[in-house]
């Protein structure tokens, strides 16, 4: 399957193969290929220790992998680095720093800045602008100590839509949230899909996944399966990747949402 | 006063000392600033400490006392110390906490067993060196100003050039590497900075306590605002205010040493930062707390009378206070609350002692449930 994609579509916005990354010996990844056409909310779904996290930060090279190759759009990251955006779990950072909403969502721009030049006019104006597409202008002068959980996800998102990048990838942006914020976070990935931008999402809630994405990676140290969620999405893959614990329903619908355990 | 000040100041020896500790101050001040957010203050109790045989082995290379050497010296100690602790945290299970503990200790330890081998020798210079222990100010000269002073400056203008990279790698370090900074780069520069910034401060305070000048100003500052442009300038402020402050004290008091005397004037300045400032003081919290519980008790008091009112045809009604207490939460200063009430006439007391709404009471208190239930 994923052969054939390639070949159909050399354009595969990521493209992940035999990516294996051991800490001290013990395998979080093992010799995972993923391929991700340009344009899709992709879900990456697990269970605890799947190596969720682990599999967006080898990609970003933040962790280092012991084997494996990363293509964005063809190229090696490193070279790509400016199509690519990265929303970290909120809970990765101390929100009692000293700073504004607004100057954390400039900090997407420090990258693109270049040395020793300080955000400007342009920032500023690119900061709100990404602020007022997650709802949260009003909040712009706002110490982030103050913000609940769901406006720091906003911020955190805010920060990466000023990148403008190609490809987005997000750890665990529904951890937590309100309503509110879950409502605001799914328009916006809408938005980017029609934008034809791929984004990549930890996912945890199961039962909102065939509402909300269109590809799936069912991860567990190994790839269980990926593709369309239509295609992967299966009662039997999702034993394989959470093991015979839970009991699943092969139909995920709104319908059926009662019966649905979720982890 | 100001005599008193303008002959200290005309008094060569003082003027250094304070000049060397106010510019120890304002280094240490802005470079533990950084530490702090990045969780590194310990780090500093950790350099300071690694710095003593880094002296001890300048000195027994050259015989000398020139600060140039000794500081050279206390710096590459002082940095292996921090490498060693990094390193042992990335590949052992030993975590962070122990081992700067461990590195603290040992490298501590082994500069007082070169100290006390460097007094049993037969040196002529020798003495001194114990001074680094617990500092002596009075001991600097005006070139040791100079060397301190173009280190600072060099320092300082690191951190302004570098300043949003210092910024992100302090908040969020995975992001920064994200976007294609280089991280460890900036890790081991910023590191660096407050090796120096700790060095150059060794021999006014001392080695045992100069990680009070890297973290006591950052806490204090951290106290008074919410933005880090402003906290790392008043922690530069505060640790000036104290050297100098410090250094002018130990010298008006004969027998003072500048170290200690400077880190309680450091602490004073925390002490006063943690009771008194706005927003994040205790005084200041407590006073908002209090004032939100008034808020709420009030609030609450119209409320059960509103609820007492509407369940009589006729709102006049009155009811005795008991009633109101049965219905409060805790139970507690229903009495004060009326009182309150009474003078911004929104409740009033008939002759026989009961309360009710007056007209301005009702109408606020209907208006306040309404509010509540449209939320």
């Amino acid at each position: 399957m994923s052969d054939k994609l390639k070949n159909q579509n050399p354009q595969n916005a990521v493209e992940v193969e035999d990516l294996t990354v051991a800490y001290q010996e013990k395998p979080v990844l093992w010799d995972v290929d993923l391929h991700v056409p340009q344009g899709v909310l992709q879900a990456i779904i697990g269970p605890n220790g799947a190596g969720k996290t682990t599999l967006i930060k080898s990609i970003l090279g933040l962790v280092k992998p012991s084997a494996g190759r990363i293509l964005i759009y063809g190229q090696p990251y490193e070279e790509q680095r400016d199509l690519v955006a990265y929303v970290p779990q909120r809970g990765s950072v101390d929100w009692d720093f000293p700073t504004s909403v607004l100057d954390v969502v400039m900090m997407g721009r420090y990258g693109s800045l270049g040395w020793f030049k300080r955000p400007g006019k342009k920032e500023h104006q690119l900061a709100l602008e990404a602020l007022e597409k997650v709802g949260m202008s009003e909040f712009s002068r706002r110490q982030i100590s103050q913000l609940s959980g769901g406006q720091q996800q906003r911020v955190f998102l805010a920060r990466a839509l000023t990148q403008d990048a190609q490809v987005y990838f997000m750890d665990e942006p529904f951890q937590g949230v309100d309503a509110t914020t879950e409502k605001a976070i799914i328009t916006l990935l809408k938005d980017l899909r029609a934008a034809g931008k791929t984004v990549l999402v930890v996912h945890h809630d199961l039962q909102t996944v065939s509402e909300y994405f269109d590809w799936v990676l069912l991860l567990n140290v190994r790839r269980i399966s990926c593709g369309p969620v239509q295609e992967v999405f299966t009662d039997q893959n999702l034993k394989l990747a959470y093991g015979g614990k839970v009991s699943f329903l092969t139909h995920h619908t709104h319908t059926e949402q009662d019966q649905i355990t979720n982890i | 006063m100001p005599d008193l000040f303008s002959q200290l100041w005309s008094d060569y020896t003082v003027r250094t000392v304070a000049l060397g500790s106010g510019i120890l101050g304002i280094v240490s001040g802005a470079l533990g600033g950084f530490a702090m957010l990045r969780k590194q203050s310990l780090l500093g109790d950790a350099i300071s400490h690694a710095a003593l045989p880094g002296i001890a082995i300048a000195f027994l290379l050259t015989l000398s006392k020139s600060p140039l050497v000794l500081v050279l010296g206390a710096a590459l100690s002082g940095w292996l110390g921090t490498l060693l602790i990094i390193s042992v945290t990335r590949t052992t299970r030993i975590k962070e906490d122990s081992a700067l503990g461990l590195v603290l200790s040992v490298f501590f330890g082994f500069g007082l067993v070169l100290l006390t081998f460097i007094q049993r020798q037969p040196y002529a210079s020798k003495a001194g060196l114990d001074k680094f222990l617990f500092g002596q100010a009075a001991a600097l000269l005006q070139s040791d100003i100079w060397i301190m002073s173009i280190l600072g400056i060099i320092i300082l203008l690191i951190v302004a050039l570098f300043w949003k990279e210092f910024k992100l790698l302090s908040f969020n370090p995975e992001y920064a590497a994200s976007l294609g900074l280089p991280v460890r780069f900036l890790d081991i520069l910023l590191t660096s900075l407050l090796v120096i910034a700790i060095v150059i401060g060794l021999q006014t305070v001392g080695v045992v306590l100069m990680s009070a000048m890297v973290v006591a100003p950052a806490a204090a500052a951290r106290q008074w605002t919410d933005r880090l442009g402003k906290m790392i300038l008043l922690s530069s402020l505060f640790g000036a205010i104290a050297g100098i402050s410090g250094a002018f004290l130990s010298s008006t008091l004969e027998r003072l040493p500048t170290g200690p005397t400077i880190v309680i004037c450091m602490s004073l300045l925390v002490l006063i930062s943690l009771l008194f400032a706005t927003n994040r003081g205790l005084i200041w919290r407590w006073l908002k707390e209090r004032k939100n519980r008034q808020k709420l008790q009030v609030d609450a008091v119209l409320s059960d009378l509103y609820i007492l009112a509407q369940q009589h045809e006729n709102i006049e009604h009155s009811h005795p206070i008991e009633v109101l207490r049965t219905m409060s939460i805790g139970h507690g200063g229903v009495d004060r609350t009326l009182k309150e009430l009474q003078k911004e006439r929104m409740v009033d007391q008939k002759e026989d002692g009961t309360w009710r709404l007056t007209r301005q009471g009702f109408e606020k208190a209907k208006n306040m449930s309404e509010k509540g239930e449209n939320l």
